[in-house]
């Protein structure tokens, strides 16, 4: 059995104070153990940078409580609260002339004294942390000249350097491409796995999360916070409570949201798997609902094993069109259905 | 770290080289030899150049240094308190309370009492030193209350550059009931000069600008962390409320004594960090404060040698030559950036 790092009780989030307080969400309530990658899953305005800013300290809780390791963070001074969690947030910041070493050695400020000089130790910490996160051969270069996932792993270690027990990302992955995305959350794995950190993540990447969480946290607006394993939530079917919207559904078999499409007409197709899914998908997109032919049909699609022009249309037991790509497949077919 | 070194060593040698041509240099030019007897109290020492040296050219050289120090400083911590590469010591609106509160008693006081401040002689220095003071205490006291109890950056910045506004405005209304005369002494003060003090005045003066400037790496630490924004930097244990009340007492503080002593000086303060940034390389404080220090220090000279240029009778305003030196640095700031923009 796993530690638990960080619990929050009965917490409200939101702005203000007295009469004038507006409440994001209230009364949530969750846990984090220790060495776990959780993940904060929600639609836009449900509170999960709010929450994230909470749990940081950036702003006042309107209620309930944030316990760490026995201690109520929530009344912690920014020293105490420093050596617990560290943060890699969505600011864009320019430092002039800041390299990644002198970017990543400032996350020892809260173990330095009042100069900021680095020990020895401290200096080790540094390396480690630039190390872990493969920017080693980068470690001289300008802030200014890198590339935003690489800068996004620099942040990455300024906070492993800080050496806190959790990490506290906010949408980590939301300006970078597919290819870094994936580098940036493998990364974080790796670190909750090994290190011995827990990380918090906010994040949109559903695929993602649902294969490299431990927990997923997932708010809706005015819902209470559900949290567990991705496979739990999967077998209690939350996400389609949490995500639903008129002409969304999220498909459990595949783990990804599907169109709900109207469709006006059925068209029997004849194909192997691979082909009926691409098939399906494209006339999907023209409101055209494809099935498999079951029985004797007049009209439908046929895919034959043929190198020059697989794709064929039947009327009537006759072939009308013979086409060489699912594009003009699709127009030929469209014009015959129309 | 190697290229920091080298930088602050060679900022050190022209240091160095300036202070010398400071003193030789002007509309009498005196030997080496003669400077070196000066120094050293030997007895041949030419008296008028002895005269010339110790109670013209040491003290404008000691004042130009201190205010170039002090004003690349105030500068340094308000470009990375504000996070805006076009701050500068006047954006707390310091210089201009110094220049309301000199207003005040050179154009208000005479026209009250019925008598021009011209008038006044050695006294009347002594009140425009204080006045200045007065008119820059009380505008750091309220731009730091509203720090304290407003907090954010931006609204110090509002409140300094609303305080510019106001006090022009009152001091052109002051101006407009002067006599001619007093008008003039203070548009001559409003051009600014390093040789307005005496020599033992002077050596005051760079000691109260040397040691702030220094102590100014205390806050190197702060300052790091406050570039990295609030938010990065509350969560790397800073207290930024703190972090900001004494930075802003310092630049304050550093920019009061400078206006106080030699009128407002401007462009120095803007220019001077950029000079320091683009040669050492480096985002840490502690590196860049040291090199603002010695820079400021520089440039000071620079503009006071240039002011006093051989063969030109009178001396040039100093904010005339601190404007030329100035303006081209700030041009280049904004083309250089606007270059980095469309790499990004």
């Amino acid at each position: 059995m796993r530690k638990e790092l960080l619990r929050i009780q009965d917490l409200s989030i939101g702005y203000g104070k007295g009469k004038r307080q507006s409440v994001v969400n209230k009364r949530l309530n969750g846990c984090i153990n220790s060495e776990e990658l959780v993940c904060l899953l929600g639609e836009n305005g449900a509170g999960k940078s709010t929450l994230i800013r909470t749990i940081c300290g950036f702003q006042p809780a309107l209620g309930g409580e944030i316990n760490m390791q026995n201690k109520n963070v929530l009344k912690l001074s920014e020293k105490e609260l420093a050596l617990m969690a560290s943060v890699v947030l969505t600011d864009r910041i320019v430092v002039p002339n800041a390299t990644v070493e002198e970017m990543v050695s400032l996350g020892r400020s809260p173990h330095t004294g009042t100069m900021g000089i680095l020990s020895r130790e401290d200096k080790k910490k540094v390396e480690a942390a630039i190390v872990q996160c493969r920017i080693d051969h980068k470690k001289k270069e300008y802030l200014t000249n890198m590339s935003d996932g690489e800068k996004q792993k620099v942040f990455i270690a300024k906070a492993l350097a800080q050496d806190t027990p959790l990490i506290i990302l906010d949408e980590p992955t939301a300006f970078l491409d597919l290819p870094a995305r994936v580098e940036t959350i493998q990364l974080l794995r790796t670190i909750a796995s090994e290190s011995g950190k827990s990380i918090l993540m906010s994040t949109h990447d559903l695929d993602l999360a649902l294969q490299l969480a431990d927990r997923l946290w997932l708010m809706g607006k005015e819902k209470p916070l559900i949290q567990g394993s991705p496979e739990d939530l999967l077998l209690q079917n939350e996400f389609q409570h949490i995500f639903q919207r008129k002409g969304i559904e999220f498909d459990n078999e595949t783990c990804s949201f599907k169109v709900d499409n109207a469709f006006a007409v059925t068209l029997p197709v004849q194909a192997n798997g691979f082909e009926f899914r691409l098939l399906q998908r494209a006339f999907a997109r023209k409101g055209v609902n494809v099935v498999p032919v079951d029985k004797k049909h007049d009209d439908y699609l046929n895919v034959v094993d043929n190198q020059g022009k697989p794709f064929e249309l039947i009327k009537e037991g006759n072939i009308v069109v013979k086409e060489e790509s699912v594009e003009k497949l699709v127009d030929a077919t469209m014009a015959f259905l129309n | 770290m190697k290229r920091i070194s080298v930088a602050l060593t060679l900022s050190i040698v022209l240091l160095l080289v300036l202070i010398m041509l400071n003193l030789t240099l002007g509309s009498i030019n005196i030997p080496m030899d003669q400077i070196k007897a000066i120094f050293l109290g030997h007895e041949d020492a030419n008296t008028i150049f002895k005269n010339i040296i110790l109670k013209t050219r040491l003290p404008q050289t000691l004042v130009a240094m201190g205010a170039g120090m002090a004003l690349g400083v105030a500068g340094l911590l308000m470009q990375t308190l504000f996070r805006n590469p076009l701050a500068g010591p006047s954006v707390l609106g310091i210089s201009s309370g110094s220049s309301l509160g000199v207003a005040f008693v050179m154009l208000f006081t005479g026209n009250l009492l019925g008598f021009t401040f011209t008038s006044l002689g050695n006294w009347g220095d002594f009140a425009v030193i204080i006045s200045s003071l007065a008119g820059a205490a009380a505008v750091l006291m309220l731009i730091l209350f509203i720090s304290h109890k407003i907090g954010g950056t931006l609204s110090v910045l509002i409140v300094g550059v609303m305080i510019g506004y106001l006090s022009s405005s009152l001091v052109s209304l002051l101006k407009f009931y002067s006599p001619e005369e007093d008008v003039h002494n203070y548009v001559i003060w409003g051009l600014g000069s390093f040789s307005r003090l005496a020599p033992a005045r002077a050596v005051m003066f760079l000691i109260i600008t040397v040691v702030p400037s220094l102590l100014a790496t205390l806050l190197s630490k702060s300052l790091n962390l406050l570039a990295l924004g609030d938010r990065y930097a509350t969560n790397l244990g800073l207290r930024i409320r703190r972090a900001r009340f004494l930075i802003i007492s310092c630049a304050g503080f550093l920019t009061a004594i400078v206006t106080s002593f030699c009128g407002p000086i401007i462009f120095v303060g803007v220019a001077v960090p950029h000079i320091a940034k683009l040669i050492s390389r480096t985002s840490n404080h502690f590196y860049l404060i040291l090199n603002a220090i010695v820079l400021g220090a520089v440039t000071g000279l620079l503009c006071n040698l240039l002011a006093r240029l051989p063969g030109v009778e009178q001396e040039l305003p100093i904010n005339s030559v601190t404007a030329f030196i100035g303006a081209p640095v700030v041009i280049w700031i904004i083309w250089k950036r606007k270059k980095e923009n469309r790499l990004e």
